[in-house]
């Protein structure tokens, strides 16, 4: 890293610990969502931005985290041992999941997640028993460290950035190492990779249950965070909103699903003034921006960039965007 | 370096009564050969003469109606890719076969990062798994240095596949099996892959198959070559050789 990057990343966590001094609460809540959402985009952006494979299950995997730590942290287990259940599981569950799903891969494996995440919000809405129905489950307790209670907003929110800042270093340790390259060789060329030695099927299934474990991460952050579940909070729906942060902000690009998540958490924010018309609005920005910059809005500052110092041009017929 | 056909040598591929059947087409029928250690052998023949489904069926890629091929003593038939890669084999493909928007030294590194411990392990070793130096030898081998930044789909055709021919050696294979690498390559680049290829196979001993096309680039790259049509062999010799046999002249060189 040069001593830029470094006094830039400096920078940038320097204004995530100011971030939320004397804002309102409902600010500081949307800032927590929004670390949230962008731990779940990282693990998608692993799957979808690094290895090439969609995956519309990532709301799913939230869901099983977020459902894990409300009944164990309602049960009295702290919040830390009920966050690495959760992780764990959906890491084993994305491995089953995957194994055979992976199998078919691209669109298939658009649609086996898809089905799955329909049938998981079938299961958590028709097991009342256990997951409390379509009512949810409430009251969930804020955690503790060390006698420090996370309580309050602020205090909840740096607990977040704590939990955000280690997701990004797990995954930039996890993609500094050779398997970042493996997993960009999976998403450019799966049939060269493989004659050179790369078990691409093992490699990409991995990508797969790592990205669903940092979504059972954020929703085992979650269910502290809004105290309040339900099986809607986890549906389709929300697979996509977290699969358009991914794309919006930049598939591919480390910071991409940051930015993404920012942008799918805060727009709505800017935009409300508009009233009805926000959606219309929203919709057609992320059209003009697809398909202007297919490679998201980091794509689109890469590209702006070039324009300003041309370095090279790609071939185009050699040049391939990260396809959906 | 020229090897004749030795007996008590071990072959480092042996295709033992290859045929193989598609629906009532023959496409290769009872061919038998085997490649010792350091030959550069030449597979030559027309369109159709069943090039492609010999080497498909040495890589494992197809199932053979009869007979089998072995590597080193160890039937490829069935063998997944990466574990071909893992005995020793390294290929070059006919299309462009680099990772475009990778550095030219990563799209190396890559060749050789997974012959490098296990999966695991590699999460845990260093970002290069220790090949930057080994990689730059060979990006320098091939005279890609200047280009060692450079994303590789922004290269030239020729170039690219100079960095598909390093990544086929990188791993250090036993035998490399070459798909048409002097297709779409202009003279110039030809003559300079060629002096390589031949580099490469004289300092490291490595054994080379080649399928190819292009008439003056096998004749003076290959110690042997085997001249198939219609799936069958037809000739087999050294280049001076091949370019007198009348039954090569009939069917292919046309005079």
């Amino acid at each position: 890293m040069t001593r830029s990057r470094i006094t830039l990343l400096a920078l940038a966590i320097a204004a995530l610990v100011v971030a939320p001094l004397g804002q309102g609460n409902y600010i500081i809540y949307t800032l927590c969502s929004w670390l949230v959402f962008s731990i779940a985009a990282m693990g998608l952006n692993l799957t979808l931005g690094y290895a090439g494979q969609v995956s519309l299950a990532q709301a799913g995997f939230m869901g099983i985290g977020a459902y894990i730590t409300a009944l164990m942290t309602l049960n009295g287990v702290h919040w830390s041992l009920a966050a690495f259940i959760s992780i764990v599981s959906s890491f084993a569950v994305g491995l089953a999941l995957g194994y055979p799903a992976l199998r078919v891969q691209h669109h298939f494996l658009a649609f086996v997640t898809l089905a799955f995440n329909t049938l998981l919000f079938l299961v958590l809405r028709n097991e009342e028993e256990i997951t409390g129905g379509s009512f949810g489950l409430v009251g969930m307790p804020r955690p503790s460290f060390f006698g420090i209670s996370t309580d309050g907003n602020l205090p909840f929110y740096y607990f977040s950035l704590v939990c955000f800042l280690l997701s990004t270093g797990v995954l930039w340790w996890i993609l500094r190492s050779p398997w970042g390259r493996a997993f960009k060789a999976l998403r450019e060329n799966p049939i060269r990779a493989e004659s050179l030695g790369l078990k691409i099927r093992r490699q990409t299934l991995l990508a797969f249950a790592i990205g669903s474990a940092f979504g059972g991460l954020a929703g085992a952050m979650q269910t502290p965070l809004v105290q309040f579940i339900e099986p809607g909070s986890f549906a389709l729906i929300h697979s996509l909103k977290i699969l358009l942060m991914v794309v919006v902000g930049g598939s591919g690009f480390f910071f991409g699903p940051m930015l993404g998540a920012a942008v799918v958490i805060l727009l709505p924010e800017l935009l409300r003034f508009t009233e009805g018309y926000y959606l219309i609005i929203y919709a057609a920005l992320v059209i003009v921006l697809m398909v202007y910059s297919p490679n998201g809005l980091i794509g689109l500052g890469q590209k702006l960039l070039e324009k300003v110092r041309p370095k090279h041009e790609a071939r185009h017929d050699l040049k391939q965007g990260v396809s959906l | 370096m020229t090897m004749q056909p030795q007996a008590h040598i071990k072959p480092v591929l042996s295709v033992h009564n290859i045929s193989k059947q598609f629906g009532g087409i023959r496409a290769v029928n009872n061919v038998s050969f085997d490649v010792l250690p350091g030959e550069i052998l030449g597979l030559i023949g027309p369109n159709g003469s069943g090039k492609s489904t010999l080497f498909n069926c040495i890589l494992g890629q197809l199932r053979p109606t009869e007979g089998h091929c072995a590597i080193k003593g160890r039937a490829t038939d069935g063998v997944r890719p990466a574990d071909l890669s893992l005995m020793g084999v390294g290929r070059t493909f006919q299309q462009l076969s680099v990772f475009p928007k990778m550095s030219v030294l990563d799209n190396v590194i890559l060749a050789g990062q997974e012959h490098e411990g296990t999966m695991f392990s590699r999460l845990f070793s260093k970002g290069d798994a220790g090949l930057t130096s080994k990689a730059e030898q060979l990006i320098d081998f091939f005279r890609l240095t200047p280009y060692r930044n450079t994303e590789a789909g922004s290269l030239s055709y020729g170039q690219q596949k100079l960095v598909d021919a390093a990544m086929a050696f990188m791993a250090g294979p036993d035998i490399v099996l070459l798909d048409e690498p002097a297709g779409g390559v202009n003279l110039t680049m030809l003559g300079y892959l060629k002096d390589r290829l031949t580099t490469y196979n004289r300092e490291h001993g490595t054994t080379f198959v080649v399928i190819e096309h292009n008439m003056e680039f096998v004749m003076s790259l290959c110690t042997r070559i085997i001249v198939l049509a219609q799936g069958e062999v037809i000739a087999e010799g050294t280049p001076d050789q091949i370019r007198s046999n009348q039954m090569v002249i009939d069917a292919y060189l046309g005079g």
